[in-house]
């Protein structure tokens, strides 16, 4: 059964590391739903975070498949269950629109947002949350004319994990 | 006035340019063969080769696929990484094939290309070709230089990584300007170590422990044996297991010559045109013992009807293979060099004379039915089988026989004999038409003591034939071996099986392949009678140089046994 699993690879940071991992989903054809690159725990080590829908039999090959990659160190994947995740979304709206109705201020409250920009023509909402959560002040803000919209990738922390630390002491006692 | 000499000495740091630098780390890494073909983006590499022709001989081959092919035959032949160059643009994307083939195989292969000057990357320069991201789905690792103080550590990780673990083949694009740039060259120190790498995986010892218990248990115990013997060196540690044990062992086509073909214990090929036995046999042992092998479609046929009775036990050095194809029931990481030795430590000496014998029954059968009339043809036209029948008989099994693609290399794996190691070079994962001439050419360059015989169809030979010009300007020793039946025939033998006979753009017409060879200055004869086969062939390997013999084979010739596509290995069809 397929379902929604979140990989994380912790790598060197190389240039075309990127390529080489996202060419292990495109040619078994698997859509990434959501990539993250950000620095880790460990200073000088790299963190992907990217997110697909397979069964955990893929899931797990592909996460063979990547911790053989020369530039990767490790790679783990979890269910939505095991990882405490989050995404940003940025939205931007007329002020004027915006500005004539309080009821808009309660509702983003309401929603965990918060104004970073206002300006004169426009203003800018942030709220941090799960896709649900972000998706619905979408469907808040449309009436007020929701001019642009973004989503940044799913970062997740492993609830499991004890970080990468130990795991790189022990990578390197291996050897 | 006086003048301060220059310092040169050889370990002080000395100024040296990128290219210098890249041929002493060669030099340090013992390369003393390199295959490639010169350009305006590599030609400052090939201006500080022109010092080093004495240490190192650079092979000018015709065309950037035959460069790479010999490279990977020369590795499968010595067992070092071939060494490859090739400008940029059309020079790098030349290679492509053959990296896939390289990788498919587990070749230890080094490209270096030449990339243009680092200010015009991305500006659509000429010869200007994303190279990385080209080569990026095909090499285990590749990398670019743009600065010459980069290159030494580039070629010292490129080397490390092309042969230790899964050996694979690696490419390092270097600018132009980093050839030339001149810069303090600190010496060349081999990479030992990578952070983020771990060639070979730790052994677990539960596991050896869990295997030899299933093993010393079974009845009908079944090794399948391929290339990682032969990369890990293990194949002393693989015989000795295997009479240890006393358990029957076939194997894939990459790992054919890893145990001789006369062992008593080896019963012969698996897979799609592999032996009777082995194949119906894998849905009856009762455990499955894989060992350097990755259970490749061709092997296994129809999955969900592939050994499904068996407990399977897997060893490999690449953990993204266990469980990939086939589950395994217990996971042998590692190295086989060390699992072997402590996996014959813990299993009893034994011996299994009933279930051999069912191995010589189906010999028996597939000898009567199959065979017999391939080796020994009563119909006056040649069979490819009676040709390496009597290759085998000349060559006493002792030679290296470099296969193309197609039905003669399926007649040569079943037949040939092998009594040594690294005597088999084929494509086998990628399956590449026109690897065998160039591929030769390369395993005579890495084994040079060793009779080399390339075996070609009417096809694939004409795919690389440009080759027969490296072989002439560098006088080699090459046979060459064209097993012409005037069809591409394994396509056509598949459109005579499962296409009613609709032989769609296979037939193929051919030069007068002697006279080509005569035109590169190459001795050649064509023979159809069986009355000339064997004179023939013993004029090839007698003669001192390269030969080009071109047998003329049964033009609807098939090879059996088969396994169709989309069937399980017992369903595998005598006729
Ligand atoms: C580069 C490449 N193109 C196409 C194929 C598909 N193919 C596989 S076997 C074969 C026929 C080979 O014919 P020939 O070289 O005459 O050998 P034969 O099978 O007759 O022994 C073809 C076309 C291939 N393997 N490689």
């Amino acid at each position: 059964m397929k379902q929604e699993y979140t990989l994380t690879a912790y790598t060197e940071n190389q240039v075309g590391l990127l390529n080489r991992i996202a060419i292990i989903m495109s040619r078994r054809k698997i859509n990434i739903e959501s990539l993250n690159t950000s620095p880790s725990e460990v200073e000088g080590i790299h963190r992907f975070t990217i997110v697909i829908q397979e069964t955990e039999e893929m899931v797990r090959k592909l996460a063979r498949q990547i911790e053989k990659q020369v530039d990767v160190l490790r790679a783990f994947y979890n269910t939505g269950d095991e990882i405490v995740w989050q995404e940003m979304a940025l939205y931007k709206v007329p002020t004027d629109e915006i500005a004539e109705k309080v009821k808009v201020e309660r509702l983003l409250r309401e929603h965990g947002a918060r104004a970073v920009v206002i300006r004169k023509d426009y203003t800018v909402f942030e709220t941090t949350g799960h896709r649900e959560e972000t998706n619905n002040l979408i469907k808040v803000l449309e009436p007020y004319g929701l001019i642009e919209f973004v989503r940044s990738a799913r970062v997740a922390i492993i609830k499991d994990s004890r970080g990468f630390h130990e795991q790189l002491a022990k990578f390197s006692s291996e050897e | 006035m006086t003048q301060a000499a220059p310092i040169q000495t050889a370990t002080a740091r000395k100024q040296v340019s990128g290219s210098q630098a890249l041929l002493e780390a060669f030099l340090t890494e013992g390369v003393d063969t390199i295959f490639g073909y010169p350009g305006g983006a590599i030609m400052p590499i090939y201006d500080a080769l022109y010092d080093y022709g004495d240490k190192i001989n650079h092979i000018l081959v015709r065309h950037e696929q035959g460069g790479i092919h010999a490279a990977q035959g020369y590795a499968r032949s010595s067992g070092r990484p071939g060494v490859v160059f090739a400008t940029s643009g059309p020079g790098a994307t030349n290679l492509v094939t053959g990296l896939a083939d390289a990788l498919i195989d587990s070749t230890p292969v080094v490209c270096i290309t030449g990339q243009v000057f680092a200010h015009l990357l991305g500006t659509d320069a000429f010869q200007e070709t994303d190279v990385i991201n080209i080569t990026t789905p095909v090499t285990k690792w590749n990398c670019q230089v743009t600065d010459a103080s980069e290159i030494p550590a580039a070629i010292a990780k490129a080397f490390y990584i092309a042969k230790s673990g899964r050996p694979g083949p690696v490419l390092v694009d270097i600018t132009k300007n980093a050839q030339l740039q001149m810069f303090d060259f600190e010496g060349y120190t081999p990479c030992e170590h990578i952070r983020s790498y771990r060639p070979k995986p730790i052994v677990r010892q539960e596991y050896i422990e869990e295997a030899a218990a299933m093993i010393n248990a079974a009845e009908r115990p079944f090794v399948l044996f391929g290339q990682g013997v032969i990369l890990g060196n293990a194949e002393a540690e693989f015989k000795t297991f295997i009479e240890k044990s006393g358990i029957p062992a076939a194997w894939t086509i990459l790992g054919l010559g890893a145990l001789p073909t006369g062992h008593p214990l080896n019963v012969g090929m698996l897979g799609m045109h592999g032996n009777y036995a082995p194949n119906v046999l894998t849905n009856q042992c009762d455990v499955l013992i894989a060992v350097g092998m990755r259970f490749d479609d061709r092997v296994t046929g129809r999955l969900d009807r592939y050994a499904k009775q068996a407990k399977i036990i897997h060893l490999d050095i690449d953990p993204a293979e266990i469980d990939k194809n086939i589950k395994a029931d217990v996971p042998v990481w590692g190295d086989c060099k060390e699992t072997l030795p402590l996996l014959t430590e813990l299993v009893q000496q034994k011996s299994h004379p009933e279930w051999l014998q069912r191995f010589h029954d189906g010999d028996k059968q597939e000898y009567e039915q199959v065979i017999h009339n391939e080796l020994n043809p009563t119909d006056p036209v040649l069979t490819m089988g009676e040709v390496i029948k009597i290759l085998n008989e000349l060559t006493g099994g002792d030679a290296i026989i470099v296969t193309d693609v197609g039905q003669h290399q399926m007649v040569a794996n079943r037949y040939a004999k092998m009594n040594h190691t690294r005597s088999n070079i084929t494509s086998g994962g990628l399956g590449t038409m026109g690897f065998a001439l160039p591929a030769a050419i390369g395993a005579k360059m890495g084994a040079p003591e060793r009779t080399v015989v390339a075996i070609a169809g009417d096809g694939g030979i004409q795919m690389t034939i440009q080759e027969l010009g490296t072989i002439q300007q560098f006088g080699m020793n090459v046979k060459i071996l064209i097993l012409n039946n005037q069809f591409l025939g394994m396509v056509r033998q598949w459109q005579q099986l499962f296409h009613e006979r609709r032989y769609s753009f296979v037939n193929i017409t051919s030069p007068d392949f002697p006279k080509v060879a005569e035109a590169y200055g190459i001795p050649g004869q064509k023979v159809s009678e069986r009355e000339h086969l064997r004179t023939a062939l013993q004029t090839m390997l007698e003669h001192d140089g390269s030969y080009l013999l071109e047998v003329m084979t049964g033009k609807e010739n098939n090879v059996f046994p088969m396994v169709p596509q989309g069937c399980g290995v017992a369903e595998i069809r005598l006729s």
